[in-house]
């Protein structure tokens, strides 16, 4: 069934080509001794050696890593409760009102959101920096944990609700041992795809970030705005093995509990 | 009929709501507010007539040619590719080879282009092997609609590879045996049933479209005005947020033309 044509092949082939090169275009020029990405001239680890050196972009990592932690483990509780809120809610309107609310995030675009939450933080005058950030990360992040959840929570049986609560669970019982592990994949799924919106964020951060405080790709657009800096390169090499770490690491625990899933079924 | 957890509390929704009126409603009633300001904070109608005039509306109209040229090319690599995708073997381990480019930080992406695309950038080189002249397609049409459709391709082939691997093939087999070719099995029994995944990936590649700046800045070196760069040019650069926000406004618009145009897709939970 699964199977093929060798046009068809070449087609993916090729797209796979062009999806990779870039990343692998700056990973190579990443170890050119040049200053350029044009013209290798000799292997060095000096672009690294830079990172290294520089307190500021280890910072600049750092905030990152630690926005997309923040922001995705807040938003993902926010997101699971309000996703379990909905699903509760008895009015149909009330609940199609609640979702498309959520969208409206979601679809958004990036410049939208920024625009707006520059003038919502400026008018409670909060100022502008790691928090301002952080929540605006949440903000964008919760819608989507809950559409992530919701699939979940939809496909479960209320009896087994019912279940637990004939056979003398309290309200908390049911929470924590029958929906809480029941919709588990759906919050992790919800947890990674806030973690990648995060670390993928250029445009909201950009408006929200005032000065002093600057994430990685607000900071790599800084730096391209003014030329080509093999830096960047060396940047993107480290951000590149973190990020095929995190996948590895996803699939490896989605697929374990997919295999528990099967094993219990049967 | 019941759902899961009619019977429980509303005690989780509480935050939920709450973030949703912070920071879905105040926001969006912020930025209709601020599109009636001059710069002074005096109420005017100004920005709106402004935005009407000749050279908004001509941005307007080349953003949104833009934007249809991305999404359409987009859609033409995306569609075919989710279909390959769905026949290969470990269909997700492949796609999930697609996706990861996605997760690599989207300004690295753009930045690799600066140098890919640059005079002495490799396609030059190759192209010079051929015997071309070498020319500088950074800053052009070209460079940027090829930038912007790299990047949405993977975001496009998740929606479709989903809705094409949910296909029962059953109907694909019944319509093949009633005669149909590949083509009218395509036309009439594959894409109709595939149109919600096409319809989300448009969503999630016109929008975006319309207001990417980050890439219009980085490859299209300011020739090209979108929407969005419109904006982030009148908060950050003219500080002229009211006139800003009514372009923002504009926006917010067309994302809730969007939202009804693709309701179908996400019909509060159960549709029953």
């Amino acid at each position: 069934m699964s199977r093929i044509s060798a046009s068809g092949k070449i087609c993916l082939a090729v797209m796979f080509v062009i999806l990779y090169a870039p990343i692998f275009y700056l990973i190579f020029y990443s170890f050119n001794s040049g200053g350029t990405m044009s013209g290798f001239e000799s292997f060095s680890l000096e672009h690294y050696a830079a990172v290294i050196e520089d307190p500021r972009l280890i910072v600049i990592l750092i905030h990152t890593v630690l926005i997309a932690l923040l922001s995705g483990l807040i938003a993902t509780v926010i997101g699971t409760l309000g996703a379990i809120g909905i699903v509760s809610l008895k009015d149909k309107r009330m609940r199609h009102a609640l979702l498309s609310l959520n969208n409206v995030l979601i679809v958004s675009p990036d410049v939208v959101i920024g625009a707006s939450f520059l003038v919502l933080f400026t008018m409670i005058g909060a100022q502008l920096g790691f928090g301002s950030v952080l929540i605006s990360h949440v903000a964008f992040s919760v819608p989507i944990v809950v559409l992530m959840v919701l699939p979940k929570l939809l496909e479960m049986n209320p009896l087994l609700i019912d279940a637990a609560q004939d056979l003398g669970a309290t309200k908390r019982d049911v929470f924590t041992r029958v929906i809480v592990p029941y919709i588990k994949p759906g919050i992790f799924a919800g947890f990674f795809m806030a973690l990648t919106y995060s670390l993928d964020d250029f445009a909201v951060t950009f408006f929200v970030t005032g000065n002093g405080f600057s994430t990685l790709s607000v900071e790599i657009y800084s730096m391209a705005r003014t030329g080509i800096t093999l830096t960047i390169n060396a940047v993107s090499t480290i951000v590149f093995l973190i990020t095929m770490l995190v996948v590895v690491g996803y699939h490896l625990v989605t697929s374990r509990a997919r295999a528990a899933e099967t094993e219990v079924q049967r | 009929m019941k759902t899961a957890m009619e019977t429980k509390s509303r005690a989780p929704l509480i935050p939920y709501l709450l973030w949703m009126a912070l920071f879905v409603i105040a926001p969006i009633a912020l930025v209709v507010y601020y599109s009636f300001l001059d710069l002074n904070g005096n109420f005017t109608f100004a920005n709106y007539k402004n935005f009407f005039s000749a050279a908004y509306l001509r941005m307007t109209l080349t953003s949104f040619w833009y934007a249809f040229l991305i999404t359409f090319f987009t859609f033409v690599f995306a569609y075919p590719a989710a279909y390959l995708l769905t026949r290969t073997k470990h269909k997700h381990l492949w796609l999930m080879l697609i996706i990861v480019p996605s997760w690599i930080n989207l300004l690295l992406k753009t930045y690799a282009f600066i140098g890919i695309l640059g005079l002495y950038g490799p396609i030059n080189a190759v192209l010079e092997v051929f015997g071309f002249e070498p020319t500088q397609m950074l800053f052009t049409d070209f460079s940027y609609i090829f930038v912007a459709v790299y990047i949405f391709i993977p975001f496009m082939i998740l929606p479709i590879f989903n809705s094409l691997d949910k296909l029962d093939k059953s109907l694909v087999y019944a319509a093949r045996d009633l005669g149909a070719s590949g083509w009218t099995t395509f036309r009439r029994v594959v894409f109709p049933l595939t149109i919600d995944g096409v319809k989300a990936g448009i969503q999630v590649t016109f929008i975006p479209a319309l207001s990417l700046f980050m890439i219009t800045r980085l490859i299209a070196g300011n020739k090209v005005i979108t929407l969005g760069t419109a904006i982030e040019q009148q908060f950050l650069v003219a500080h002229n947020w009211g006139m800003g926000s009514t372009i923002a406004v504009f926006l917010i618009v067309i994302m809730a033309a969007s939202m009804i145009f693709t309701g179908t897709m996400m019909r509060g939970g159960r549709a029953g």
